[in-house]
């Protein structure tokens, strides 16, 4: 693998008609490769995580079942050859996810989230299908090397949508990157991921923080010659990612409930990873997502160790004071937070400060302001990683006495994955250090290089230590000001809170986006539905969607009934009526 | 001599005949008679062109139809029977439990 | 004349029926009367396992002097025969009993039913076929009134009976006619004088061929000529049903492609013309009509009918590569139909019809395992991806489009998005409505096999799609 290209193993034609055709096929690639391991570990520690972590459900065979399954499509996704098996895989990490999210159905906000999770997904997928279907118009093949390699000539092609010529590369892509958005959970189909909390915790950590959820970014990155062809698609990324950084990680700092908290970390570090995507630099995007594998499923199974002990218990207002309890998973936990937050020397460090820096160097002005948003981004990171830290393990214990008498560190069938993924936290941002520290430091980009190309654009020197520099000191700061906030003045946040009233208010309710939703997507479709269905159908909805939206149809069909009247004669009639206009048509027309 | 044309006319116009029978008649010994008259209507013409043809194989067929029209005879008349048992009534008019 | 060695040709047919006859009598002296149905299992497995091996041994022919043919063409359709009827004895073991029918005539009817299909498939003469029609018919005229007591299994005999013959008159005029203008009744003499006749008599002939689309029409069940399917299959004791809309159906596509392919290829693009309406109207129809049905059986002859005008149009493009898409949908069809009627028939218990579909409320709560089993078939069915069901009508729609038939394709795809609902219905009612009382569903373990095999199929057809063409398409050339 270090030195050979890719591998391309064709299991089977699935469908040969014609020139069309269909194969099972999987490519072994650099950048699968890194996606693999990914997938393979995290998953293999999430397996052991579980057996501790679901032990006494009811659900147990079925959990696994899933969880089986799901690590099966995922490596379908990352594997596939071609577009219409990433689409199966796709969909069916997708499914995997909502049966998941919605594991303890019997839970009406997880069988909500589940729901929620699947319509917002129908956004992001019926673009994305459409991108697949554009492909093949277009390349008449959906295979990725004659994709790739037939890009250049698309390029000028135009489609006519409504009258206006569209770049069909443009058009494509950001078909492309409207299923990333689904799944990958950017802004504004953000929504489903933070509910997606429902779902038990390993699941959070596998599927909502380390694979599932960047497969948008991977989807990307695989396309990465059709996105470098179209700069306005690229610009989009780029904003999109930014936006999503920053926008995610402000709700994220007000947040209680443990596991919302990281899951907004999760959409701001998503977010971080299409940034480095949109400015060109791939390589630093999947880096981040190969770290960010690391610390976010670490800071997930170490929330979920929390919540164990806690009993359920997901409100961090309600904790505190835990370190004495849970040595290992406190220890586990810091070194995640040390981690996303961007301190050197850790695996976040390495893989952010390369986003940051490509980010710097995409331009003067849009770059500029790409870099602030990420440092700003950074600073928020690092304050709502501590402030958790500090709520949960610090202080002294807020919740009942039969909590606390329950407290008690996780057995080591838990503890033992917490502890091999801090290594891969501390340790797996060490194959990307930067040049300007270490030559021949960024080995995860040269080994990238072949599939993903050498990002645009050289600096100083200066202005590489600069940028680094002022993400330590930014990322220091957040720190120091989580310390202050909840270790030295005890009572700043409050006073904060209500001194700013509306803007806490607004990120407490998370920009109001699910409620915006509700008012102007969700409540007028049930209302139509209401209207039109229940008016209708004497309050069958399900009865009324079913025999109703070709309702036409329906009382065509009602009346064609009456043909079939049930006697012989008027059948013998029709036979020979029939056989007559068939004799009639070719001797008297 | 009687052309071969007239034997293929007196087919046609028997085998009308039974089609037309089983579609106006509402009786099922009706019916079944006009079916039998559409299958001897081919016999007929079976035989005439085996005739012009000087081959075998027409009359061959007749055969086979005649013993096949025995059978369906045999069975169809003891599925009247068994129907007739339940539901005391010939009239084809009246059978139409099954329909929509 | 009379070769021995070529009478190993008729084994097959010859085992078969001697096994019907067989089971009459062993049922007269045995007193547990699964053991005759275990016969009638092992007639067909020993039938089968001479009608592959002579095969294998390459010892496919003709008999009496070209009548009847053993090859490649008709044994695809004997392995259709030989899964249905399997399979229809496997699904009725228990059913016949609740039903109160005496099982030494019902699995001999069927056996001489499926052997006359198999007579019908290997017919190179069109005094066999008719004779082959006839076996095939009769028994089912019977089998579908074999609940004699229930009304409306009489009236389905009845309707059965009575168009059936209708149709039969028909065939044997176009026989007569055909017969007259080239002097023989035997199929590759026909092509041969059609051949040499060239444009002359082609009105005739062109007559003929409209005569036997009526009759196949009728036994295929393609609009106009379908009418009688609704009423029979509703009537007929469920397994019963399951075997009519499979094994005689694909007998009849049999029949009409060896007819029309090898006796009047001549006329390959008057009876396109022919079929290609016909088999659009067949599909809306069918599909239309399914979906205010709110019996399943009279939903699944609907959809019985929608599915053999999808079938035909594999005949349109008139290529061998059309045909071959056609007989592995036939093939895949009848795997799924089957075990979408398994179900069917365990829903049927003692005091308990099972025929509605509002019968299928809550059974995913009843019975997990055969309401996704049920979901697995309708799905099929409808033809999503990736099961058996989408293989077979996506072969069928690019042998189509590839000939330029690409309106008619559309139109197939629309009215294929319109059996979604009523397919889907069931769905619906299985897992979102409640049940209306709490009955258990007892599986017989015959059914438990066929439900095994039939959704392994319709999963593995649908994965591995190419097997199954290349058989078919294997089994064309020899």
């Amino acid at each position: 693998m270090r030195d050979g290209d890719a591998i391309r193993i064709d299991i089977y034609r699935w469908i040969v008609s014609g020139n069309f055709s269909v194969s099972i096929g999987i490519l072994i690639d650099r950048l699968s490769s890194v996606m693999l391991i990914v997938v393979t570990s995290i998953s293999s520690l999430v397996f052991i995580y579980s057996i501790g972590y679901m032990h006494g459900d009811k659900g147990y065979a079925r959990f696994f079942s899933y969880l089986s399954l799901f690590v099966f499509s995922m490596l379908m996704l990352v594997l596939a050859d071609n577009f219409l098996l990433l689409y199966f895989g796709w969909e069916a990490v997708g499914l995997c996810s909502y049966l998941l999210i919605g594991f303890w159905f019997e839970k009406k906000s997880a069988a909500d989230a589940g729901k929620k999770a699947f319509i917002v997904n129908r956004f992001g997928d019926f673009g994305f299908g459409l991108g697949v279907i554009l492909i093949f118009l277009t390349f008449g093949s959906l295979e990725y090397m004659k994709v790739f390699s037939g890009a250049g000539a698309a390029l000028g092609q135009t489609v006519n949508i409504f009258g206006h010529e569209v770049d069909t590369i443009t058009l494509i892509c950001l078909l492309l990157f409207c299923g990333a958005m689904g799944k990958s959970a950017q802004v504004p189909l953000h929504v489903w991921l933070p509910d997606a909390m429902e779902g038990p915790t390993p699941v959070s950590a596998l599927i909502h923080a380390a694979t599932m959820v960047t497969a948008g970014v991977y989807l990307v990155a695989r396309c990465n010659p059709l996105f470098s062809l179209s700069s306005t698609a690229m610009t989009t990324v780029a904003v999109v990612g930014g936006t999503t950084a920053v926008f995610a990680a402000t709700i994220g700092l007000v947040q209680n409930d443990i596991k919302r908290v990281i899951a907004y970390s999760t959409v701001s570090q998503l977010g971080y990873m299409f940034l480095a995507l949109g400015v060109g630099a791939y390589s630093a995007g999947i880096f981040h997502l190969y770290t960010h594998a690391y610390f976010k499923a670490l800071l997930f199974l170490g929330s979920g160790s929390v919540i164990h002990a806690m009993n359920n218990e997901m409100n961090m207002q309600k904790m505190g004071g835990l370190k004495k309890y849970m040595p290992v998973t406190y220890a586990t936990f810091m070194i995640a937070s040390l981690s996303i937050s961007g301190i050197p020397g850790l695996a976040g460090f390495f893989s952010k400060d390369e986003i940051l820096w490509r980010a710097y160097l995409a331009g003067e002005g849009s770059g500029r302001i790409l870099w602030m948003l990420a440092t700003a981004a950074a600073f928020m990171t690092a304050f709502y990683s501590f402030r958790l830290i500090f709520l949960t393990f610090h202080g002294s214990f807020r919740g009942s006495a039969e909590q606390e008498h329950h407290l008690h560190e996780s057995p080591a069938v838990m503890t033992v994955p917490l502890m091999i993924l801090a290594v891969g936290a501390l340790a797996a941002g060490w194959v990307g250090i930067p040049p300007l520290l270490l030559e021949h430091g960024d080995r995860i980009g040269e080994f990238l290089a072949p599939v993903l190309g050498h990002p645009a654009g050289e600096g100083l020197h200066s202005e590489e230590m600069m940028v680094m520099g002022v993400s330590v000191l930014v990322s220091l700061a957040g720190i120091l000001a989580a310390v202050i906030f909840y270790i030295k003045k005890r009572d700043l946040p409050e006073r904060t809170a209500s001194a700013f009233k509306p803007v806490y208010t607004m990120l407490y309710n998370k920009y109001w986006a699910d409620e915006l939703y509700e008012k102007i997507l969700v409540s007028p479709v049930l209302r139509m539905s209401d209207k039109v269905f229940l008016g209708f159908f004497d309050g069958r909805l399900i009865e009324g969607i079913v025999n109703g939206i070709p309702s036409f149809i329906g009382s065509f069909s009602r009346g064609l009934r009456k043909m079939q009247t049930g006697l012989i004669s008027s059948y013998a009639f029709m036979m020979a009526a029939g056989m007559l206009i068939i004799l009639g048509m070719f001797f008297f027309f | 001599m009687v052309p071969l044309s007239w034997y293929i006319v007196l087919s046609a116009v028997l085998f009308s005949i039974g089609v037309f029978g089983f579609l106006v008649r509402r009786n099922l010994i009706m019916i079944f008679l006009s079916m039998e008259l559409m299958l001897n209507s081919v016999n007929i013409s079976f035989v005439a062109f085996s005739h012009y043809l000087q081959s075998m194989t027409g009359q061959v067929m007749v055969f086979f139809v005649i013993t096949v029209a025995a059978a369906e005879a045999a069975i169809g008349l003891a599925i009247l029977i068994v129907f007739y048992k339940n539901n005391p009534t010939l009239n084809s008019d009246e059978i139409n439990l099954l329909k929509g | 004349m009379f070769e021995t060695i070529n009478m190993k040709i008729l084994l097959p047919e010859l085992i078969l029926i001697c096994t019907g006859l067989a089971v009459i009598l062993l049922d007269l002296v045995l007193r547990k009367k699964e053991t005759v149905a275990f016969i009638g299992v092992a007639g067909a497995l020993l039938s089968a396992y001479y009608n592959f091996s002579l095969m294998s041994l390459g010892w496919s022919g003709a008999v009496f002097q070209n009548m009847f043919v053993l090859d490649g063409y008709s044994s695809f359709f004997k392995l259709i025969f030989y899964i249905s009827l399997i399979i229809t004895i496997f699904i009725s073991l228990n059913y016949i009993k609740t039903e109160r029918v005496s099982s030494g005539e019902y699995y001999s009817l069927l056996l001489f039913s499926a052997s006359g299909m198999m007579i019908m498939a290997g017919a190179a003469d069109f005094m066999v076929l008719y004779l082959g029609i006839e076996l095939m018919s009769l028994s089912l005229y019977i089998l579908a009134g074999i609940m004699r007591e229930r009304r409306t299994s009489n009236e389905a005999a009845i309707k059965y009976f009575f168009l059936g013959a209708f149709s039969s008159a028909f065939l044997l005029f176009g026989i007569s006619l055909t017969y007259g203008l080239t002097g023989t009744t035997s199929i590759i003499e026909v092509a041969e004088a059609l051949n040499r006749l060239g444009p002359a008599g082609r009105n005739i002939t062109l007559i003929a061929v409209i005569f036997f689309v009526t009759a196949f029409g009728f036994k295929v069940a393609l609009v106009p000529f379908h009418m009688w399917a609704p009423d029979v299959y509703e009537g007929a004791p469920t397994s019963v049903t399951a075997f009519m809309s499979t094994g005689p159906k694909a007998a009849a596509f049999a029949v009409m492609g060896r007819v029309l392919f090898y006796a009047f290829g001549a006329l390959q693009l008057q009876w396109s013309a022919i079929i290609e309406p016909l088999s659009i109207v067949t599909i809306a129809v069918g599909s239309i009509l399914a979906l205010s049905q709110t019996n399943i059986k009279r939903m699944l002859a609907y959809s019985a009918i929608a599915h053999a005008g999808y079938a035909s149009i594999g005949f349109l493009p008139g290529t061998q590569e059309a045909f071959a898409a056609m007989i592995n949908y036939l093939m895949i069809y009848i795997i799924v139909n089957l075990g979408a009627f398994a179900v069917v028939v365990i829903m049927r218990r003692e005091g308990i019809m099972g025929e509605e579909l509002s019968d299928y409320s809550g059974l995913a709560k009843k019975n997990p395992l055969v309401a996704f089993l049920m979901l697995i078939f309708m799905f099929s069915l409808t033809g999503i991806p990736p099961l058996a069901g989408f293989i077979g009508k996506f072969y069928i729609f690019m042998g189509a489009v590839e000939a330029g038939y690409t309106k008619l394709v559309i139109a197939a795809v629309i009215f294929s998005a319109v059996s979604a609902f009523f397919y889907l219905r069931v769905v619906v009612y299985m897992y979102m409505k409640e049940a209306a009382e709490p009955s258990v569903l007892i599986v017989p373990h015959s059914v438990k096999l066929v439900l095994a095999f039939t959704s392994i199929m319709a999963i593995l057809l649908g994965i591995f799609p190419s097997v199954l063409l290349d058989f078919a398409r294997a089994s064309l050339l020899g």
